[in-house]
């Protein structure tokens, strides 16, 4: 237990947090931190300390993940470092998955508030271990390891490393668990443990961690890792008081701080405009017919409606009031993960480059209104997947954003949003055969780190490159994965036709692939990507949003004749209508047209497909210049069909140059015609809300909207008055599910 | 700071801009005048004399006529009052049937129209394709953007609209 106050001038952490935050409350201003002083003295030296931390953690990020890590980690980066203050306030970060910067600085101000000071007491050399997503983190598969850096007497500051788990020790094998349906399901729990002392780690710790979780050599990895970068960063900040002086150091953490506050103040004065921005996003929750259990068996539309206010100061309010309802899926969400999600993007779209720090998170105001996915208010429903909430919900932040880029004149700066991080495929075995017979292998392929970016008001978007959740994306290389999920071995990768959203500017293209069981017995299989409803918010000033996910499977496949015969088999699902699952398999072929499903068994033989997302696109496909579209068909981004419909392009193939040629005059026509059927096919607004209101008196909406409706309407008075008043409806009015 | 000439900017707008003339101007320092040097390309562009105060869209644009602040379409149509939701005044097609839907996306790669629908908004004198809404059915038309013009021009960049 520690004797005296660890925090400054004889106070306690507690005190110093408690200060904190009331300055804030008083002043707006980060510790109250009214001059950049040390700024103004000797901007070269504020810089050069700046930049000397930030090296620092960069390096300890890039070093550690070759001293030890699982393949996830060292092969796409899945982790990240950051330095804090003693309240728990990032000061400098690393590159990598920025989502957890702040779920870590809750963390921090979590074991503040439970007098962690007192007891288990907070000593120099202590190890603390956290994946508790309602202390601080996203989901249990993301886990923290925090120390404490002390300058003689005083801890004046923590440094933190995050890193991605193939498997936490869930209900069943995988990181995101689409089965979970309550804490109990989620794996093991850290909720902020101390794990070790004197900089080792406890070796009872280590002997329970890993028989709980399925991959324990990864786990013990990942935390040597973790570790290893800690230990490199409180070296280095030890080594730059030596140099800059302890006062330096305590003043420059808060002019840090307040600086980075203070830049998001002023980018948005450059690049936005004040005013209120409003976006909706989606996700179909479609358990029906796949949950386990009774109660997890229900068809819900999760609705996420986001508006945003920007004031006179350039400060962003943000708010998910008319939010569905938290329920027994793992898809709710804690603060740390709202937070982490949303400090990440604005670290993407607007205060990229200079201080990267929660300057940001100070500088916007927020609600996450209880009892909503967002904040569920119950730590023992499941919080294992929130990303199915978080991601598409925040892409409505994103598009908000871009109307004010594009009004200010920043076209290049806009996008709509960006493709979902599915299809997440996962699940596990063990080999039948071979060396590793009797070893467990996991599925668990972070290919899904490089997504489909929106088109922006300028140009196309990235194809097959973007995470919400970490600025450097990376889809990584099949053979990485294979060394991990070594009896599922891809059999193609290509890419996947007609997955971006249409527009003048087409968002981001991807993948698809095929893999097979092989050499294995006991094998799970599930996977989690949108399905029934488009991603997010869709596109923008008319672009569309990008195709959703479905499932294909076979199962009883003749692929070991296939094999032995040298025969053709599957190479994708290019055209889903007439699939080649169905032209070259015997088999039991399963098409689901949602996504997400609870595990399956699967047999050596079996084949899954699975396919990345595309991206929203941006601005009318009629102005799409015909040539670009020539181009698509080329890269094999569009077929011939889809472009005639969307474009209205008409193009051959030209059999001896093995290219598609654009026929000029042939899509003039077309495009006329698509603009007569527009005229033909729509109705003036009055008509249309008349026969859409009646979708709703008429109760013709199915089961799943019902239920998003009625949630909804219970959740929030505002939401529920603005829905009531736009379709004319009677104050008393309701929905319930039959 | 790259150059960010007019005659580069009205480029840019077209979508004509190579990949390496475009890289410098994202990655770097953001003009200053940007909103001033777009706007004059605007109005320019423009076949109408009203006095755009802010671009809004691809297409629509808040501008000043007979003391009002209306929406106004680059083809011409008026949508009226820029506090009320320019899209209350378009011509809409939902597609809510796999048949509407699978015109423009492959089978299994569309909503199923239970959950959801594409409502797509034209304007009513052009015909563009202004905006599309992936919604459940029975969802509010989404009001995007309701910008505060005067608290942008007076308090951001220091002088009155230009309609005041």
């Amino acid at each position: 237990m520690s004797k005296n106050p660890l925090g400054w001038n004889g106070k306690s952490l507690k005190e110093m947090l408690n200060e904190s935050e009331e300055l804030i409350e008083k002043t707006k201003r980060y510790y109250g931190i009214e001059k950049l002083s040390l700024k103004e003295k000797d901007p070269f030296r504020y810089e050069r300390s700046y930049a000397s931390l930030r090296g620092a953690l960069v390096s300890a990020r890039e070093t550690a993940l070759h001293v030890a890590a699982s393949p996830i980690v060292k092969e796409i980066g899945e982790l990240c470092f950051a330095l804090y203050t003693p309240e728990g306030d990032s000061i400098v970060v690393s590159t990598g998955i920025l989502v957890h910067v702040h779920t870590m600085s809750e963390a921090i101000k979590f074991m503040i508030r439970e007098d962690y000071e007192d007891d288990p007491g907070i000593n120099l050399g202590d190890i603390f271990l956290n994946n508790d997503p309602n202390c601080g983190n996203v989901h249990t598969t993301d886990v923290q390891t925090l120390i404490p850096i002390y300058w003689e007497n005083e801890l004046i500051g923590w440094a933190g490393g995050v890193t991605h788990q193939i498997d936490a020790g869930g209900i069943t094998p995988g990181h995101d668990l689409v089965s979970a349906i309550q804490r109990f399901d989620d794996g093991i729990y850290y909720t902020c443990r101390k794990i070790g002392s004197n900089d080792k780690i406890w070796k009872d710790h280590m002997i329970n961690a890993k028989r709980a979780v399925r991959t324990p050599m990864y786990w013990e990895l990942d935390e040597k890792c973790r570790m290893a970068g800690n230990l490199m960063i409180r070296d280095a900040v030890l080594d730059f008081i030596k140099t800059e002086g302890i006062d330096y150091y305590k003043r420059f953490m808060r002019e840090a701080i307040e600086e980075g506050r203070l830049i998001v103040l002023e980018r948005v004065k450059e690049r936005l405009i004040p005013g209120r921005y409003r976006a909706a996003s989606f996700f179909d929750i479609a358990f029906k017919n796949e949950a386990w259990q009774p109660r997890a068996k229900i068809d819900k539309i999760s609705n996420m409606p986001i508006e945003i206010v920007i004031g006179e100061e350039g400060g962003i309010s943000l708010t998910f009031d008319g939010a569905s309802g938290s329920g027994p899926n793992p898809m709710n969400c804690g603060k740390g993960a709202m937070e982490g999600g949303q400090w990440v993007l604005l670290t993407q779209i607007l205060i990229y480059g200079d201080k990267v720090n929660d300057g940001a998170y100070f500088a916007v105001e927020k609600e996450y209104p209880l009892g909503t996915w967002c904040n569920p208010g119950d730590p023992y429903l499941s919080y294992q997947s929130p990303w199915g909430n978080l991601i598409p919900a925040y892409t409505g932040m994103m598009k908000s954003i871009s109307y004010g880029l594009f009004s200010r004149g920043f076209r290049e700066e806009v996008v709509p949003g960006y493709g979902f991080t599915g299809d997440a495929i996962q699940g596990g075995g063990f080999y039948s055969s071979g060396p590793l017979k009797g070893e467990r292998w996991s599925l668990s392929t972070f290919e899904i780190s490089g997504q489909g970016l929106g088109a922006s008001a300028v140009r196309d978007g990235l194809n097959w490159g973007y995470a919400m959740w970490n600025p450097e994306a990376d889809l990584g290389d099949v053979e990485t994965w294979e060394l991990f999920q070594g009896g599922i071995p891809y059999l193609a990768r290509r890419v996947k036709p007609n997955s971006p959203g249409h527009g003048k500017y087409r968002g981001g293209a991807n993948y698809e692939g095929i893999a097979m069981i092989a050499y294995s017995r006991e094998v799970d299989f599930f996977g989690a990507k949108e399905g029934l409803c488009f991603h997010g918010s869709g596109g923008m000033h008319g672009g569309y949003p990008h195709g959703t996910g479905y499932r294909l499977y076979a199962k009883n496949t003749n692929m070991k004749e296939i094999i032995q015969q040298q025969a053709d088999y599957p190479l994708g699902d290019p055209d889903p209508r007439n699939g080649q699952f169905e032209k070259y398999l015997k088999a039991d072929i399963t098409r689901k047209p949602y996504c997400s499903i609870y595990p399956i068994i699967l047999e050596n033989y079996d084949l899954v497909h699975f396919a990345m997302s595309g991206g929203p696109g941006y601005g009318d496909p009629l102005e799409r210049k015909p040539e670009r579209v020539e181009q698509d068909l080329n890269d094999g981004i569009y077929t011939k069909d889809i472009v005639y419909n969307v474009y209205g392009v008409v193009a051959e193939y030209d059999e001896v140059k093995e290219e598609w040629k654009l026929d000029e005059s042939a899509t003039k026509a077309r495009q006329q015609e698509l603009k007569n059927e527009r005229r033909e096919k729509s109705l003036p607004f009055g008509e249309y809300w008349e026969i859409e209101r009646k979708k709703i008196t008429e109760k013709k909406l199915g089961e799943a909207a019902t239920r998003m409706y009625s949630e909804s309407i219970a959740l929030s008075t505002n939401w529920a008055r603005e829905f009531k008043e736009f379709w004319k409806l009677p104050e008393d009015f309701q929905m319930e599910v039959k | 700071m790259v150059n960010e000439d007019k005659k580069t900017l009205a480029r840019m707008i077209n979508g004509d801009l190579t990949w390496n003339e475009l890289k410098p101007i994202i990655s770097g320092r953001k003009d200053p005048n940007r909103f001033d040097a777009i706007l004059e390309i605007l109005q320019e562009k423009v076949p109408w004399a009203e006095k755009i105060l802010l671009p809004l869209h691809e297409h629509l644009y808040i501008v000043s006529k007979d003391g009002n602040r209306i929406v106004k379409c680059d083809c011409g149509f008026e949508f009226g009052d820029y506090r009320e939701n320019w899209k209350t005044k378009c011509r809409v097609r939902v597609r809510d049937t796999y048949e509407a839907l699978e015109e423009l996306y492959p089978k299994y790669m569309t909503s199923d129209p239970e959950w959801e629908e594409l409502r797509e908004y034209f304007c009513p004198g052009c015909l563009a394709l202004l905006d599309t809404e992936s919604v459940p059915p029975g969802y509010p038309t989404i009001f995007n953007f309701l910008p505060d013009i005067d608290m942008f021009y007076e308090k951001w960049l220091g002088r009155k609209a230009p309609d005041k």
